[in-house]
């Protein structure tokens, strides 16, 4: 049997210190399964139990208090063949309790061995989640009005497939800790035990006593039957190896001569569900076929079924310097909600810029000219009307051409959408120009 | 060819994977989103992880785990979740952790402003943190230094073996931009160095005229011990003062003294110009308008952008701010990098423009002031 306990740092914690029964019941779990040091890593958090990676020949992990079992998942994810041994105190438990319940729920392929002493050593016997509501402890009387918490109860609730409730006492925990290495998936095992340099001065507590109020909790003895499920690491790289690759970046080429020779900005005004945003991209890849360089600013609400959509487009041949909108030369206002939130622009456009402006909508006064469309009357739909009005923009030849719009659906769009999309336009370039006519 | 567009989100994801991330954690905040749900597209295809932590803190702490795996690892959030970083990141900095941090800013203070652009956490990003030990911080200007900064951000950290800064905002990465993808520079990939297989491995032993020890993964063939402890080169707990002082002042040194091998920036200087500004990030595009218009109208007006932040690329900006009687600073808070700026003029006239009203700062407001 090999012995992986690090010769050069033996233990040290207080004498009667129930962790180093836990030590040396670890080791011959290790050995037993013949692992060698290098398949396994320590992971330890703060506190008492933050030296157990010291103590053994393995690969080492000592981190932030609580967040042992991210560093754990981490470290599992990126090296699936490791065995990963997560150690804690019952005050890790407390503070990492988010990263204990999602790894319960999660599921990855880690061992955690809770040392369990019921109150915090190192920090001098403070009470932590697993203190008991009659111990006496440094926290004055704060204890006795928080119950403690049944760790093992609170891991199944929370999905963990294998959890055990060991005392450090037992002949057998050994076997116990091996059974829960041996798992493939989440394990977990509350081993309670004594902390004679801050706990059992006050509260005397025997291995009887111990055993005796386990007794008193329900049985935690491995297997929780409902949580069997496949092991989170497989799970993932079995689903992912079925994905395919993301495309690369559309290049669109310039394939026509600019409309315009300096900086050009166009402002889209509507409301959620009138596809602004996918207009305002479309527009971009417009003016990337003539060579321009364009950039797209998008404002919605974060509650993106209702209210504004806002997307204000920039083109410029050496690229867009400054983002923002100074002075547009097309303003497309297809809702209220839009005009609305840009209202305070209108006084500065002046008569140079065009506004196309869905027939109804009321416009704050401007001196920009006003181009009004009766989208209903063509019977286009609301969800249809930014896109139309894309093709009213290149009707006048300000800033798109139709050749450079119908080319920027071609690049956004397949199949029946791209029919569908270059039929409206293009039925819409037809219509708008015979009334122009 | 020709133009691609996206947003700078896109970019930082597309130039981690070409960097070589394969590991990304993240927790989904505005602005930072994107990035991850782009991680989410571009790695598992690619045999590569991308996980959605419980919080943001066990977000970084799986990075760092996979780090210490061997992995380049990537994680990305605005400012309420760098506050939740802030410990784990204190954690790379003093066990020499390689990981890209991307904040895209947001404005704050607080939950603040989800969809709204600043630059408010320049300092925060330096010294948020326990320890007071140096941090890389970049700051792209448009989708470009997107893509070419996270590569660099990834060379760094694995050339220091520390956390790297992305200093987005909100009004760079969610703003789509065209870009000429063949025209990007991109500089050849580096990878931390790894322990000689006929070399005995300590953890944390400098050879020397090294910056930063070499690596050894966790999971490999020999042992590594990792540790948020104060540590002597062994990976072990160390006491021995001697010892903790040298590893500051190494932490301190390895970038405090490198920062000119990687000081990026852009430099419009004007011969006779007696006012330089200054900017970074977002503003700089404002600042850059600015000049023009000011050129045209025959004033003499010099520009520094800066691109790497911190460590403070001192003699650049010394040079810089010797050649003018006046800097105009202009950034998307209420003076922050000022500060630094102030501290390096001896005979030069500081001039602040900031702004915080979730706005970009316009070229009009620069011109005035200059
Ligand atoms: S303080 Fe308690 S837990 Fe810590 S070593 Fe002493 S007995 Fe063990």
């Amino acid at each position: 049997m090999t012995n992986l306990l690090n010769k050069k740092r033996p233990p040290a914690f207080c004498a009667g210190c129930a962790h180093d029964r836990v030590i040396l019941a670890l080791d011959q779990a290790f050995g037993d399964q013949g692992l060698a040091g290098e398949d396994i890593a320590m992971v330890s958090d703060i506190g008492c139990s933050g030296l157990f990676d010291t103590f053994f020949n393995t690969h080492a992990f000592h981190g932030l208090h609580g967040r042992a079992l991210t560093y754990g998942t981490g470290i599992k994810m990126a090296q699936p063949e490791l065995n990963v041994v997560v150690t804690m105190g019952d005050g890790g438990l407390g503070i990492g309790g988010a990263h204990v319940l999602s790894t319960c729920r999660r599921n990855i392929d880690v061992t955690l061995l809770v040392l369990n002493n019921f109150n915090y050593g190192m920090t001098g016997g403070q009470c932590s989640v697993t203190t008991p509501m009659d111990a006496q402890v440094s926290s004055g009387f704060l204890n006795r009005l928080e119950p403690p918490m049944d760790i093992c109860m609170v891991a199944a609730a929370a999905g963990a497939p294998y959890v055990a409730r060991c005392s450090a006492y037992q002949k057998d925990l050994a076997l116990q800790i091996q059974k829960a290495l041996t798992y493939k998936g989440f394990s977990l095992i509350d081993i309670w035990g004594v902390c004679p340099g801050r706990y059992t001065k006050r509260n005397p507590l025997t291995p009887g006593q111990i055993k005796e109020r386990m007794g008193e909790l329900p049985a935690a003895d491995g297997l929780v039957t409902q949580n069997q499920r496949m092991e989170y690491g497989s799970h993932y790289r079995k689903v992912a190896s079925g994905l395919e690759q993301a495309p690369d970046a559309v290049c669109v080429e310039r394939s026509f001569d600019p409309v315009f020779e300096d900086r050009r900005e166009v402002l889209l005004l509507g409301s959620a569900g009138q596809r602004i945003v996918t207009a305002g991209e479309i527009l971009c890849l417009a003016g990337m076929t003539g060579g321009m360089h364009a950039t797209q600013k998008n404002d919605y609400p974060i509650t993106v079924l209702r209210g504004h959509s806002v997307s204000e487009v920039v083109f410029d041949k050496e690229g867009v310097g400054y983002t923002g909108l100074d002075n547009p030369c097309v303003v497309i206002a297809l809702a209220p909600e839009g005009v609305n939130r840009r209202k305070s622009k209108f006084a500065e456009f002046d008569k140079d810029t065009v506004i196309i402006r869905a027939a109804g909508i009321e416009l704050p006064d401007c001196r920009a000219r006003v181009i009004t469309v009766d989208f209903k009357a063509h019977k286009i739909k609301k969800t249809d009307w930014a896109l139309a009005a894309l093709a009213v923009l290149a009707r006048e030849n300000i800033v798109i051409t139709i050749d450079m719009l119908e080319k920027a659906l071609t690049c956004r769009f397949k199949g029946d959408v791209l029919a569908a999309a270059l039929k409206l336009v293009h039925t819409n370039f037809k219509i708008l120009q015979k009334r122009q006519n | 060819m020709g133009l691609s567009i996206m947003e700078g989100n896109e970019a930082i994801a597309r130039a981690a994977i070409h960097a070589g991330c394969r590991f990304f954690a993240g927790y989904p905040i505005t602005p930072a989103t994107t990035i991850y749900q782009n991680m989410l597209r571009f790695l598992p295809p690619l045999g590569g992880i991308c996980l959605q932590g419980e919080d943001e803190i066990a977000s970084i702490g799986f990075c760092l785990g996979a780090a210490m795996s061997g992995q380049k690892a990537m994680t990305a959030t605005s400012g309420p979740g760098i506050s939740l970083y802030s410990e784990n990141i204190s954690f790379a900095i003093g066990s020499e952790i390689p990981l890209v941090i991307v904040n895209v800013q947001r404005l704050g203070p607080s939950t603040g402003s989800a969809t709204r652009g600043a630059d408010g956490d320049v300092q925060f990003m330096q010294w948020g943190n326990s320890g007071g030990m140096p941090v890389i911080v970049l700051a792209p200007v448009d989708v470009r230094d997107c893509y070419e900064l996270t590569v660099w951000a990834f060379n760094l950290a694995e050339r220091y073996r520390c956390p790297v800064f992305l200093a987005a905002n909100k009004e760079i990465a969610m703003t789509r931009e065209s870009i000429d993808l063949a025209k990007v520079k991109l500089p050849d990939l580096e990878s931390r160095r790894y322990c000689d297989e006929n070399k005995p491995f300590a953890p944390f032993e400098i050879e020397q005229g090294r910056k930063a020890p070499d690596f050894l993964p966790i999971g490999g063939s020999r042992l590594v011990r990792q540790t948020s402890s104060t540590h002597g080169e062994d990976g072990y707990i160390t006491v021995d003062t001697e010892t903790i002082a040298r590893t500051q002042a190494r932490l301190l040194e390895k970038l405090t003294s490198t920062v000119d091998d990687f000081t990026f920036f852009e430099a419009d200087l004007q011969k006779n110009a007696k006012t330089l500004i200054l900017a970074y990030g977002v503003t700089s595009r404002a600042a850059k308008h600015a000049v023009k218009v000011l050129r045209q109208r025959g004033q003499a007006v010099s520009l520094l952008i800066l691109k790497t932040l911190w460590p403070v690329p001192q003699r650049l900006l010394k040079e810089q701010l010797a050649c003018v009687d006046r800097v105009v600073v202009v950034e998307m808070n209420l003076g922050q990098y000022v500060r630094e700026i102030e501290r390096l003029c001896e005979n030069t006239q500081v001039v602040f423009i900031g702004q915080m009203n979730g706005e970009l700062i316009s070229p009009q407001q620069i011109m005035e002031v200059v």
